[in-house]
């Protein structure tokens, strides 16, 4: 994938502030003071060895994982035990999950318009237009009455990123998509990811894919052990890693 | 050399005793030979000793009169009346005491099987010892121990205990309570009832293309019970609201009037639920155990609330699991009622033992329950084969 | 957006806020975690400490613990006096109360028999062994007398020489294959000569005690001897009837299929009461079968349907790949069955397995309806002494709490072999 040239976010708004952010899972402290800010449109690639809390972090963003102290805003609204404050920010964020979690006994339409029926109150025609329309832009739509069980690995993810932006999101993570697939079927739906990307969706992508990170990330952020160690654009990131620890990781996964 | 055609082998020829297909045969010819010549044993032996104890053969009996007393019967049924009748007295008491102890105990189960899933620690430690403690007691036991504290807790009935002013009556021959008079408006209330029931399936029917059609959600659940609860409710007070009531009085040794759950059912009753309870809590636990926590992630993830996705995405998987097991748990409500015998509740066991001990004519009655008990348990294995065909997740 | 890079490989380390870790960390997240919750809780210990408290003035505070009799006990709590006095007839019946010794071996020596049978490792020729030598123990115990049918040896030996000869033929030496050889032969012979009533029915007699006939037996020998025996008889042919079920003869699958629906189909009841009152008409007349010995045929019928259930459900988990891979060797069906499916079925099904044992364990309770004297049933008649009348409730709570101790023992054995037996395979 070409690379990509960097961007001047300076004056964009921040969609996604974290600040001072530490969680801990009983003794085990997994993230350890976050500072974040993600600027509206921005894609920011995270990457890191296992267990070092990246997973974590998103999760704590649309509240699937609870923080213990420190402040999260998304676009506006701040992060607490508050019901309503949860569901508003799950309606603005998207999430696509390693496991693809579709569900299994709804066809791939009514996977994708049951929430907007149910939490956006839409008609069940509307709904089912936007769903024909996105599974156009994934390049699955005559896959629209079968059942997830039937569709190879790289068709449910695709079918999953459609079913997450049926809700219109500003936001959208991503918590190791290809991970569990195939190889032959990890570019199909990373060349999905691109097109979202070059669209201006705001992303934040937990991911191995380094060619990924190359082509659309404006940054790369590298985690260890709970902490944000590095981070920077992806040309100097991969180039020139300042901290041990980066290039140790990046000596270790970028041989193949 | 013929090419031979597509699709036809040339059958080589074998010795018949080394052709499986022929193997197969002789071996089951052989088995079923074994079989039938130890039932030919058996039924000739039997034969005999009828013949010899000068037992009658034949389901004749059913005409003949009974002789003895049912203590707790649905229907009309005295001393005279038929064998027949007799044993269908024993069928519908326990139809009432296992249709009401499969409700009675999935309603109780869900919850107890719920309560061990909460995330407060007392209550799910409630709910669990309570799992362990009656599952692993012989349910006879709990039987005996419920009958024996019923019967012998509370006083006869001239030292019955009163409540509710006088209208309710507690002793050791049962709890007393008024019911209504027959009144012909309860035929009408029966017609509105179902009526009822018939509108709030329309109610729902209508609310869900509305929600089709605008995306806004209608309560059809609530307001479908109470088009059901409403309208019988309508004619009873159009009618005058009649009540008048047929109200237990002690005449004698005992009460007349009203109607009367007795110790003994009361005893079955609360064995069976709480016994089995505990088994269908664990069913519904580990249902809702085997689904994938990335369901309720991804549905939380997509803003649904969490009543939302228990009733969109949860249950509708985890019933897949639980209705099988749960369907079990019924046969054995149904099989399990049968230890009413050990308590004196008279029921289809309860009477054939009676009329075995009277006729003599073991193998009839043996094979009338046999029917009556397959019967149920074949139905209710038809339908799970049913029911589980229908909701298999298609896979490729 | 500073940069925490950190040299080396330190972690700054902070410790939870204080009300999320301890004691209290631990209450605050399971009790009260939410208004709702915090309600519950608060609910919950009210109504349970009422019940509990007074439950234990009853059982503890105000109960009797010595008494003459019924009528000294009565008066306030609970009258464990009544349990001092009976359990011994409560645990063992009417066996002979001077040899109460004798049941209560042959109780360990069963259990002993059970717990190393549930354990995997023991799967081969020690099992064998184990249950011969054990039952021998256990029956010479009960009855004091045994005596030893020729018929019956003859027949071991028949069964030993042929399962030898078929199983070992690749394996043991030249030895080993003529001992089967021999052992086989003489079973046929001998049992051909008594058949033909050459050979007298001669029998071993082994008498080191006296006599004790099964209507003296009653208490837990009588409950784990109908449960474990009927386990043990059930176990072989609840396993022919799985593979008859799964197997592709027609008439073979028919019989297993409608066998098992029969008997899972109708209560234990119904099984109980058939067996004591069809068994003697079907029995050639004045044959009289033990009425103990009745019960236990009906329990083993029983069982052996459910087993047949459960040990299907093994078989089915058993990949395809298997069954061919055992064809392609060129195994026959029964080397297949016994040496490549079975032990894999039933590995699986240990848990399941035990789950049914611990449901026959109860079960053995109905056998108080015709009379045999289980544990449940000697409860029962401790009641009946007038002199000890009204006091059910303690009774049937020690009786439950021992039948508590036993199944809940036995579940959690269960859960123990699950992770322990596992620990090799990949989960």
């Amino acid at each position: 994938m070409a690379a990509k040239a960097a961007r001047d976010l300076s004056n964009v708004a921040s969609v996604i502030e974290l600040k001072s952010v530490n969680k801990w899972f009983g003794q085990f402290h997994v993230l350890s003071d976050i500072n974040l800010d993600v600027k509206e449109g921005e894609k920011i690639v995270i990457c890191g060895p296992s267990g070092s809390g990246k997973s974590t972090l998103i999760r704590c963003i649309n509240r699937l994982e609870e923080h213990q102290a420190g402040d999260i805003i998304v676009d506006g609204v701040t992060l607490s035990n508050d019901v309503k404050n949860i569901e508003a920010i799950r309606r603005e964020v998207g999430m696509v999950f390693q496991s693809f979690n579709l569900f299994p006994h709804l066809t791939i339409l009514d996977n994708l318009t049951l929430a907007p029926i149910w939490v956006k109150k839409m008609p069940k025609k509307d709904a089912e237009e936007v769903a024909m329309s996105l599974l156009n832009r994934v390049r699955i739509p005559e896959q629209a009455l079968k059942y997830p069980g039937q569709l190879s690995g790289g068709q449910q993810q695709r079918v999953a990123i459609a079913r997450a932006l049926c809700m219109r999101p500003k936001i959208m993570l991503f918590d190791e998509p290809t991970s569990a697939l195939d190889p032959e079927m990890v570019k199909e739906v990373l060349d999905v990811m691109v097109e979202l990307a070059r669209e201006g969706m705001t992303m934040m992508v937990v991911t191995h894919e380094m060619g990924f990170a190359r082509a659309v990330a404006d940054r790369v952020i590298f985690m260890d052990r709970g902490e944000i160690v590095e981070q920077n654009e992806p040309e100097a990131f991969f180039a020139n890693p300042q901290n041990e620890r980066t290039k140790l990781f990046l000596g270790q996964i970028l041989h193949h | 050399m013929a090419v031979a055609a597509l699709g036809s082998t040339p059958r080589v020829k074998v010795a018949p005793w080394n052709d499986p297909v022929i193997r197969g045969w002789v071996f089951q010819i052989v088995v079923v030979g074994l079989v039938a010549a130890l039932a030919w044993y058996l039924v000739s032996n039997t034969i005999d000793n009828l013949n010899r104890q000068k037992i009658a053969s034949g389901f004749d009996y059913l005409g003949r009169e009974a002789g003895f007393e049912i203590g707790d019967t649905m229907i009309a049924y005295s001393p005279a009346s038929t064998y027949a009748r007799a044993i269908w007295v024993g069928i519908l008491n326990t139809l009432r005491v296992a249709v009401l102890g499969i409700i009675l105990a999935t309603i109780l189960g869900t919850l107890i099987g719920i309560g061990r899933l909460s995330p407060n620690w007392l209550l799910n430690k409630i709910c669990a010892w309570y799992v362990e403690a009656f599952r692993n007691v012989p349910l006879l036991l709990w039987l005996f121990l419920f009958y024996k504290l019923i019967s012998e807790a509370f006083p006869g009935p001239r030292q019955a205990i009163s409540a509710l002013w006088g209208s309710l009556f507690l002793s050791n021959r049962g709890l007393y309570f008024p019911v209504p008079m027959a009144d012909p408006i309860h035929v009408w209330m029966g017609v509105a009832l179902l009526l009822g029931i018939a509108g709030a399936v329309l109610l729902h029917r209508w609310a869900k293309k509305r929600q089709e059609a605008t995306g806004q959600p209608f309560p059809s659940i609530s307001s479908g019970f109470g088009v059901a609860i409403g309208l019988p409710l309508l004619v009873w007070l159009a009618a005058g609201a009649p009540s008048a009531m047929s109200w237990p009085e002690l005449k004698g040794f005992n009460f007349e009037g009203g109607t009367v759950i007795q110790p003994e059912f009361t005893a079955l009753l609360v064995g069976l639920v709480l016994y089995t309870s505990a088994f269908i809590a664990e069913i519904v636990r580990s249902g809702i155990l085997a689904l994938h926590k990335g369901q309720s992630e991804a549905a939380a993830a997509l803003g649904l609330s969490r009543s939302q996705s228990m009733r969109l995405v949860l249950l509708p998987q985890a019933l897949r699991v639980i209705v099988p097991p749960m369907t079990s748990q019924y046969l054995n409500i149904t099989k399990n009622s049968s230890l009413a015998i050990a308590i004196g509740y008279p029921d289809l066991v309860a009477s054939i033992n009676v009329t075995i001990n009277q006729t003599g004519q073991a193998i009839e009655n043996i094979l009338l329950i046999m029917a009556a008990y397959l019967s149920v348990s074949l139905s209710i294995s038809a339908f799970m084969n049913w029911y589980n065909k229908r909701i298999a997740l298609t896979e490729r | 957006m500073s940069d925490d890079a950190l040299p080396g490989g330190e972690r700054r380390q902070l410790a939870p806020p204080i009300d999320e870790s301890g004691a209290l960390g631990w209450m605050r997240r399971n009790l009260f975690s939410s208004w709702g919750n915090g309600i519950t809780t608060v609910v919950l210990i009210v109504a349970v400490g009422w019940i509990l408290s007074g439950f234990l003035e009853w059982a503890l505070f105000t109960a009797t613990f010595t008494a003459a009799t019924g009528t000294e006990c009565r008066g306030g709590g609970a009258c464990w006096a009544l349990i001092r006095e009976k359990w011994r007839y409560i645990f063992f019946g009417s066996f002979p109360y001077e040899q109460h010794w004798r049941p209560f071996f042959a109780v360990i020596a069963m259990l002993a028999m059970l717990i190393t049978s549930a354990d995997r490792r023991m799967w081969n020729w020690r099992l064998l062994v184990i249950w011969g030598v054990g039952s021998f123990i256990t029956f010479l115990l009960m009855f004091g007398q045994i005596h030893i049918p020729l018929s019956l040896v003859l027949s071991i030996a028949l069964v030993v020489g042929g399962i030898g000869m078929n199983l070992r033929k690749a394996v043991a030496d030249a030895g080993e294959m003529n001992a089967y050889r021999a052992l086989a032969a003489i079973g046929l012979v001998g049992l051909a000569l008594r058949i033909a009533g050459i050979l007298p029915a001669w029998s071993f007699a082994i008498a080191p005690l006296s006599y004790v006939e099964t209507s003296l037996w009653g208490g837990i020998p009588v409950t784990i001897i109908l449960a474990t025996y009927g386990l043990a008889f059930a176990f072989p042919y609840g396993v022919l009837l799985a593979l008859g079920r799964r197997s592709n003869l027609p008439l073979i699958k028919g019989l297993c299929v409608g066998f098992i629906e029969l008997i899972r189909g109708v209560p234990l009841i119904s099984l109980l009461i058939m067996a004591s009152v069809m068994l003697p008409l079907f029995l050639p007349s004045g044959t009289t079968i033990d009425k103990f010995l009745r019960a236990q045929v009906a329990v083993i019928l029983f069982a052996g349907a459910y087993i047949a259930e459960v040990i299907r459900g093994g078989l089915q988990s058993l990949p395809k790949g298997q069954f061919e891979a055992a064809d392609a060797m060129g195994l026959s069906y029964p080397q297949k069955t016994l040496l490549i499916v079975l032990p894999q079925a039933l590995r699986v099904v240990i848990p399941p397995l035990i789950n049914t044992f611990i449901g026959f364990f109860k079960d053995t309770s109905l056998v108080l309806i015709i009379g045999i004297f289980d544990f449940l049933n000697t409860a029962n008649q401790a009641l009946v002494d007038p002199n000890w009348a009204g006091f059910p409730a303690e009774v049937y709570l020690f009786a439950a709490f021992v039948y508590f101790i036993f199944c809940y023992s036995m579940s959690r054995y269960s859960k123990y072999l699950e992770v322990e037996l596992n620990k090799g395979t990949r989960r």
